[in-house]
C-alpha cells in the first residue's frame, strides 16, 4: 500500500469525477435520483421547513400563554395548534430527522456501500413522506384537528374536526417509515463492505439499526390503532365507544404500545450522532463499543414493555401499574450505561473543543435530567400528581426534544463539511449552540415548577397564580427559535461562503471520511476493503486510510 | 441474461437475491404486526364479553369459513409448486401454477363475499348500523365490528397478493425466470403464504370458537 | 425543611393526609436528579478543560487508556444505580397501592363528569355543580363516570387524580386534613373549554357540614335518616314500587330508576327468591359464577352486571337479563349502585342468592 494509491481514493480516477451534487445535474437529476446522499440531502430540506414550522406554531402557543386569559387566539385555534405543533414536530421532524437525513447520507459510506440495498424504495419513501405530509397539512389547511396528538378516544372519533385527513397522512407517513427502515436494516446486513465484521460496524450504524427494528414493530401497531379511529369518526363502527360495548381505554394500550417505542425512534439515532461525535472529538474509541451496542438493543428491547406508564392514573389495575413501573427503570440503566460510556471516553482524550462536542455536552446534561425526571414520573405516587401536567411536557421535552435537537445539530455540524464540502463559522457555531440551550432551558426548565404546582397540560387560559412561570417559558421559546434560526443561517452562510474543508477537517478515523470529501455519486471509485474498526486512534491517519483501501 | 438483473450497487446476484428475501421477511414480520394490533384487540374483547363471543362466532357459518380455509392451503400448495417448477427451469408451468392459485384466491374472496352478503342481509353490520336481533349485545357487536376489520384486511391483502401473483405468473408466461434468477416467484409465494397463516389464525377466531 | 423545600418547587399546599409523604418522595427523588445531572455534566465539563487538545504536535492520547478501569467502575455504578431506582420504585409503588385503596367507612360521593363541569351526587340525595361539598377529617371515595369523552379528576392540594372515563367507573379518595376550598382541574384533554373546567372541593368543618346536610329543605331525605337505617337494619318490606318524584336519596332514586327501567320485576328488594339474584343482602357478599369462581359484588361488579350481563352470570341464575348499557343514565347507576348498597343488612331468604326462579310456572305454583 503505498501513498500514491491512497491519495488515489481522496481524488478517484484521476481526480476528476464530479462530486454528487454536481453529477447529473438539472431537476430531473434531482427529483429521480436513486442516489441515497441526494435523497438525504432532500429529506434534510423537508425536515428542516417542518422544523421551523413546527416551531412556528410553538411559540404562537407560547405567545398566548404569556397572559391567562385568552388573548392572542381562539380557544378553538389553540387546540388545533397544538394538535398540529404535536403532529408536525413528532412525524414529521423528529422521527425522520436523524434516520431519514443523516441515516440516508451516511449509512452506505460507513459501511462502505455503494448505496442502500434498495435505492428505488428509498426515493419511493421520500415521495411517500412528502404525500404523507402533504395530506397532513392539506388536513391542517382544512380545519385542523383539535384532538392532541395522542388522538385519545373517544374525543378523537367524536369530534367533527378534521380528524380523518390528519390521520390518514400519518398512516402514510408511517408506510414511509417503514420503508426507510428496512432499508436500512438490510443494508446493514447485506452491503458491508469486505472485512467489515459486524464488531467493526460504526455505532451509528448500530443506532440506526436498532432504531429500524423499533419502527417495523411498532409502526403497523400506530398505523392500526390510528386507522381504527379513522374508521371510527367516519362509520361508527365504535372500536373504542363506550356505547356501543367499546373500551376507550384500550386505544390508549395501543397507542402507547407504538408511542412509547416511538421515543426511542427519535432519541436512538441522536445517541448514535454523539457516540461518534465523543470519539471523533476526543480522538479515542467509545469506552466500551459494547457496552453502547448492548444498551442500544436493551432500550429498543425493554422500550416495548413499558407503555403502561402512560397511564397510571387511567384506571389500570394496580398489579399492572406496578410492572410497568419496574420494567420502565430499566430503561433509565440502560441509558445509564450510555451516559458513562460517553463520560469516560473524554477521560484522557485530546479533545478538541467545538460546535458537535458543546451540543454533546448540551446534551449530555438535557438526557441525563430529562432522563431523571423519566425515572421520576416513572414512580407511581409521583407521576399521579404530575400525570398530564406540564412537568410531562417539560420532561419529554428535554429528553425527547432536547436529546433529538442536540442530536440533529451536532451532526448538522459534524458532518457539514463531509455533504457540502465546506466548513461553517465555528466561532458562530459555539455561540449559536449556547444560545440554542439557553433557550431551550429557559422555555421547558419553568415548566418543570409549572407542573409541580399543578399546572394541566393543553390549557390556553390558566389560573392566574401560573403567570410569571408561563412568561419565562414563553421568553425562552422566542430565544430559542431566534437561536434555531441563526443556527440555520450560519450554516447556511457557510454553505455559499464558507472556507474549503479538507478531506478529513476533524482527523476522524470514521470510515465515512475514507471516502472523498465530498463525496462521489457511487461513494467510492473502488469497493474498499476494511481491515480496522472505526475507532483505532492509535493508528495514524496515513495507516488508518491504508487499512481501509483495496489491495 | 441474468446478469442484466443484477443492479449497480451489487457485487454479486447471490447479494442481491439474499437483500431481497430479507427485505421480505422483514416486511412479513412489520405487515403480522398490522394484523397483531387487531389481534390485540380481539383479545382484549373476547376478554371482556367471552360468552357473547362464543355466541357470534357459533353464528358464522363453520362450513365457508372451513372450505375457504382449505382453499388457501391449497392455493399455497400450487404456489409452492409453482417456485419448484421455476427452480426446475419450467417457466411455463409455474405460471400455470400460479393462475390455479389465483384461481382459488378468487374462490376464497367470492365464499367471502357470499358470507358477507349473508350478514348484511341479517342486519349484521359493524358498529352503530348493527341490528341484528338474536344476538343483542354490545359483546357480539364488538365481535362483528372486528370480524369485518379482520376480514376486510386479509381480504385486501388477498387482492394484493393476486395483483402479484398475476404479475409473476405473466413473467413466468413470458420466460423471464430461470433456475437462476427467480426472485420474484419466490417473493410472490412467501407474501401468499403469510396471507395463509394469517387466514390460519383467523379461522379459529372467528369460526371454531363455540359456547 | 418541608415548607422550605416545597415552596422552593412550587409544590402546592399539602392538604390532604397523604400530600406530605408524597412530597417527602418527591423532594428525594429530585435532589438525586438534580444531583445526577449536574455531576455528569460537572464531569464531563471538567474532562472537556482538563483534556483539552494541546499545540503539542505528539500529542496522540493512548486509545485504550482508562478503559478497563472504567468499565468496572461503571459496572459498580449501575448496580447502584439501579438498586436505587428499584428501591424509590418501591416507596411509590407503595404510595401508589395506599392512594388507589379507598380506606373503608369513607363517605361516598358520586362525580359525573361531562363537557365541561363536574356534577357531584351525595348519598344522602343531594346534588351540586361544580362545587363539592365534604367534611373535613374524614375520608371521601369518589365513584366517578363520564358522559361524553375522557375527563381527569385533579386536586393539586390533595396530590390526587383520576380519569374518569365514559362507560367505566373509576375510584379515587381524598382525605382533607383541614377546612377550606381546594381547585378542582380537569387534567384529560376534551376539547374547547378544557381550560375551564375547574371546580372546587369544599371541605368544611363539622358543624358546617351538619349545617349544610340541612340547608337545603329540597335535600332532605323525606324521611329521617336514623328510620330509613332502621328500616334497612329491619329487612323490613320493600319500598313501595310506585315512586314520586323529588325522591332524595340517591338510593331511592335509585329504586325509582330500577322501578322504571323493570330492573323489579326480577330482581327483589325484601331478600326474597325470585328470577335474579335479590338486592337485599347482595351487597359484599362472594357470589359463584357461572362457569368456576366467584366475585365479590361491589360497585364494579354491580355495575358490570349492569352493562353487561351476560359476561359474568351469578351461577344458579338464568343468563335472561339484557344489557342497559346506554339505557341509563350514570346518575341512574349510580343510585341502583346506592340503592344495592343500602341493602346490605338485608337478610335474604334462604336460597334466594343459591338460585333463581327459572320459569313462570314456578312463579305461579309460588304464588298459589
Amino acid at each position: 500500500m503505498s501513498d500514491a494509491q491512497a491519495q488515489d481514493e481522496h481524488a478517484p480516477e484521476a481526480g476528476h469525477e464530479a462530486d454528487y451534487l454536481r453529477a447529473d445535474g438539472g431537476l430531473r437529476g434531482w427529483l429521480l435520483t436513486i442516489d441515497h446522499k441526494r435523497i438525504g440531502i432532500m429529506f434534510y430540506g423537508l425536515v428542516l421547513l417542518f422544523l421551523l414550522l413546527g416551531g412556528l406554531f410553538a411559540m404562537i402557543l407560547r405567545a398566548e400563554l404569556i397572559t391567562p386569559e385568552p388573548t392572542l387566539i381562539q380557544a378553538d385555534t389553540y387546540n388545533r395548534m397544538f394538535t398540529l405543533h404535536g403532529v408536525i414536530m413528532v412525524w414529521l421532524f423528529m422521527i425522520p430527522s436523524i434516520p431519514n437525513v443523516f441515516g440516508n447520507f451516511l449509512l452506505p459510506l460507513m459501511l462502505g456501500a455503494k448505496d442502500l440495498a434498495f435505492p428505488r424504495l428509498n426515493l419511493a419513501s421520500l415521495y411517500v413522506f412528502a404525500l404523507g405530509a402533504l395530506v397532513t397539512l392539506g388536513g391542517a389547511v382544512a380545519g385542523g384537528a383539535d384532538t392532541g396528538w395522542t388522538f385519545y378516544a373517544p374525543y378523537s372519533t367524536t369530534t367533527p374536526t378534521a380528524v380523518v385527513p390528519i390521520v390518514t397522512g400519518i398512516f402514510i407517513l408511517g408506510v414511509s417509515s417503514i420503508m426507510t427502515g428496512l432499508n436500512f436494516i438490510v443494508t446493514t446486513h447485506t452491503m458491508r463492505a469486505e472485512g467489515m465484521t459486524w464488531t467493526r460496524v460504526p455505532l451509528f450504524v448500530w443506532a440506526i439499526y436498532a432504531t429500524s427494528v423499533i419502527i417495523l414493530f411498532a409502526t403497523p401497531v400506530l398505523g392500526m390503532s390510528i386507522t381504527l379511529v379513522g374508521i371510527d369518526h367516519i362509520y361508527h363502527f365504535g372500536i373504542f365507544d363506550p356505547a356501543l360495548g367499546g373500551d376507550p381505554v384500550l386505544f390508549q394500550h395501543i397507542f402507547w404500545f407504538y408511542s412509547h417505542p416511538a421515543v426511542y425512534i427519535m432519541i436512538l439515532p441522536a445517541m448514535g450522532v454523539i457516540s461518534e461525535v465523543v470519539s471523533t472529538f476526543c480522538q479515542k474509541p467509545p469506552a466500551s463499543y459494547m457496552a453502547i451496542f448492548i444498551s442500544s438493543l436493551g432500550i429498543a428491547f425493554v422500550g416495548f414493555f413499558t407503555w403502561g406508564h402512560h397511564m397510571f392514573v387511567a384506571g389500570m389495575s394496580t398489579f399492572d401499574a406496578g410492572v410497568f413501573g419496574a420494567l420502565s427503570m430499566f430503561v433509565a440503566i440502560f441509558s445509564a450505561i450510555k451516559v458513562f460510556t460517553w463520560v469516560a471516553t473524554m477521560y484522557r482524550g485530546s479533545i478538541r473543543f467545538s460546535t458537535p462536542m458543546l451540543y454533546f455536552l448540551f446534551f449530555l446534561f438535557l438526557f441525563v435530567f430529562g432522563g431523571m425526571t423519566g425515572v421520576a414520573v416513572a414512580t407511581q405516587s409521583l407521576d399521579v400528581h404530575w400525570h398530564d401536567t406540564y412537568f410531562v411536557v417539560a420532561h419529554f421535552h428535554f429528553i425527547m426534544v432536547g436529546a433529538t435537537l442536540t442530536g440533529f445539530l451536532a451532526a448538522a455540524h459534524y458532518w457539514f463539511p463531509k455533504m457540502f464540502g465546506r466548513m461553517y463559522s465555528e466561532r458562530m457555531g459555539l455561540l449559536t449552540s449556547a444560545a440554542v440551550f439557553a433557550g431551550f432551558f429557559l422555555t421547558f426548565f419553568p415548566q418543570f415548577l409549572l407542573g409541580n404546582a399543578g399546572m394541566p397540560r393543553r390549557y390556553y387560559a390558566y389560573p392566574e397564580r401560573f403567570q410569571w412561570l408561563n412568561a419565562l417559558s414563553s421568553g425562552g421559546s422566542f430565544l430559542l427559535g431566534g437561536a434555531l434560526l441563526l443556527t440555520l443561517v450560519n450554516l447556511l452562510v457557510a454553505l455559499r461562503w464558507g472556507r474549503k474543508a479538507t478531506p478529513n477537517p476533524w482527523d476522524s478515523r470514521g470510515f465515512e471520511w475514507e471516502t472523498a470529501t465530498m463525496p462521489i455519486k457511487h461513494n467510492f471509485a473502488v469497493p474498499p476493503r476494511i481491515q480496522r474498526g472505526p475507532y483505532d486512534y492509535h493508528l495514524t491517519e496515513e495507516e488508518a486510510h491504508a487499512r481501509v483501501s483495496p489491495g | 441474461m441474468p446478469a442484466s438483473r443484477l443492479a449497480e450497487h451489487f457485487e454479486d446476484l447471490e447479494k442481491q437475491t439474499h437483500a431481497a428475501r430479507l427485505g421480505m421477511w422483514i416486511f412479513l414480520g412489520s405487515e403480522t404486526l398490522l394484523f397483531g394490533a387487531l389481534f390485540g384487540l380481539y383479545g382484549a374483547y373476547r376478554a371482556m364479553y367471552p360468552e357473547a363471543f362464543a355466541a357470534a362466532a357459533a353464528h358464522n357459518s363453520i362450513w365457508i369459513g372451513s372450505i375457504n380455509t382449505v382453499v388457501l392451503i391449497t392455493s399455497s400448495l400450487t404456489v409452492a409448486l409453482a417456485v419448484v417448477a421455476v427452480r426446475a427451469n419450467l417457466g411455463r408451468r409455474a405460471g400455470v401454477l400460479l393462475l390455479v392459485s389465483l384461481l382459488f384466491g378468487v374462490t376464497f374472496l367470492v365464499l367471502k363475499g357470499m358470507e358477507y352478503a349473508d350478514h348484511i342481509h341479517h342486519g349484521i353490520l359493524p358498529g352503530s348500523a348493527y341490528h341484528f336481533h338474536e344476538l343483542p349485545s354490545a359483546g357480539a357487536n364488538r365481535f362483528f365490528s372486528l370480524y369485518y376489520l379482520l376480514t376486510g384486511l386479509h381480504a385486501l391483502h388477498v387482492i394484493a397478493g393476486m395483483i402479484f401473483l398475476g404479475a409473476v405468473s405473466v413473467g413466468c408466461f413470458r420466460g423471464r425466470y430461470d433456475n437462476r434468477y427467480h426472485t420474484p416467484v419466490e417473493l410472490g409465494g412467501l407474501y401468499w403464504h403469510l396471507i395463509d397463516i394469517i387466514w390460519i389464525f383467523l379461522w379459529p377466531l372467528l369460526y371454531l370458537t363455540r359456547p | 425543611m418541608n415548607e422550605f423545600l416545597r415552596r422552593l418547587l412550587f409544590l402546592p399546599p399539602q392538604r390532604s393526609t397523604i400530600a406530605a409523604e408524597i412530597d417527602h418522595l418527591h423532594y428525594l427523588v429530585i435532589t438525586i436528579t438534580m444531583i445526577g445531572a449536574t455531576l455528569v455534566a460537572a464531569i464531563g465539563g471538567y474532562f472537556l478543560i482538563r483534556y483539552r487538545r494541546r499545540k503539542d504536535p505528539d500529542g496522540r492520547p493512548n486509545a485504550t487508556s482508562g478503559t478497563r478501569s472504567a468499565l468496572k467502575a461503571e459496572a459498580a455504578v449501575l448496580v447502584v444505580l439501579g438498586a436505587l431506582f428499584l428501591w424509590l420504585w418501591w416507596i411509590g409503588y407503595r404510595q401508589y397501592m395506599r392512594l388507589a385503596i379507598p380506606p373503608e367507612e369513607s363517605l361516598d360521593v358520586y362525580v359525573t363528569g361531562k363537557k365541561w363541569m363536574w356534577k357531584f351526587a351525595y348519598p344522602h340525595g343531594a346534588a351540586s355543580v361544580s362545587e363539592m361539598y365534604v367534611p373535613a377529617g374524614r375520608p371521601v371515595r369518589l365513584i366517578m363516570t363520564s358522559r361524553d369523552v375522557i375527563h381527569s379528576f385533579f386536586v393539586p392540594d390533595f396530590r390526587i387524580k383520576q380519569d374518569v372515563v365514559p362507560g367505566r367507573y373509576t375510584t379515587a379518595w381524598f382525605e382533607a386534613v383541614q377546612p377550606g376550598t381546594y381547585e378542582i382541574l380537569c387534567t384529560e384533554y376534551c376539547g374547547t373549554e378544557h381550560s375551564y373546567m375547574r371546580g372546587h372541593v369544599v371541605a368544611l368543618g363539622p358543624e358546617d357540614y351538619a349545617r349544610w346536610l340541612k340547608s337545603d329543605d329540597a335535600l332532605q331525605p323525606r324521611e329521617p335518616r336514623a328510620a330509613l337505617d332502621e328500616r334497612i337494619e329491619r329487612g323490613g318490606p320493600p319500598l313501595p314500587v310506585q315512586m314520586q318524584l323529588g325522591e332524595t336519596t340517591m338510593a331511592r332514586r335509585g329504586e325509582r330508576a330500577a322501578a322504571e327501567h323493570g330492573c323489579l320485576r326480577c330482581h327483589t328488594l325484601d331478600g326474597s327468591r325470585h328470577i335474579g339474584p335479590t338486592f337485599g343482602g347482595l351487597y359484599g357478599q362472594k357470589v359463584p359464577l357461572e362457569g368456576g369462581g366467584e366475585a365479590l359484588v361491589d360497585e364494579a361488579f354491580i355495575t358490570a352486571s349492569i352493562m353487561d350481563p351476560a359476561a359474568v352470570i351469578h351461577r344458579g341464575f338464568a343468563p335472561v337479563m339484557p344489557s342497559y348499557l346506554g339505557r341509563l343514565e350514570p346518575a341512574e347507576v349510580a343510585g341502583i349502585v346506592e340503592l344495592i348498597r343500602s341493602l346490605r343488612l338485608v337478610r335474604p331468604a334462604p336460597g334466594a342468592l343459591e338460585e333463581g326462579i327459572r320459569s313462570f310456572e314456578t312463579l305461579e305454583e309460588q304464588a298459589r
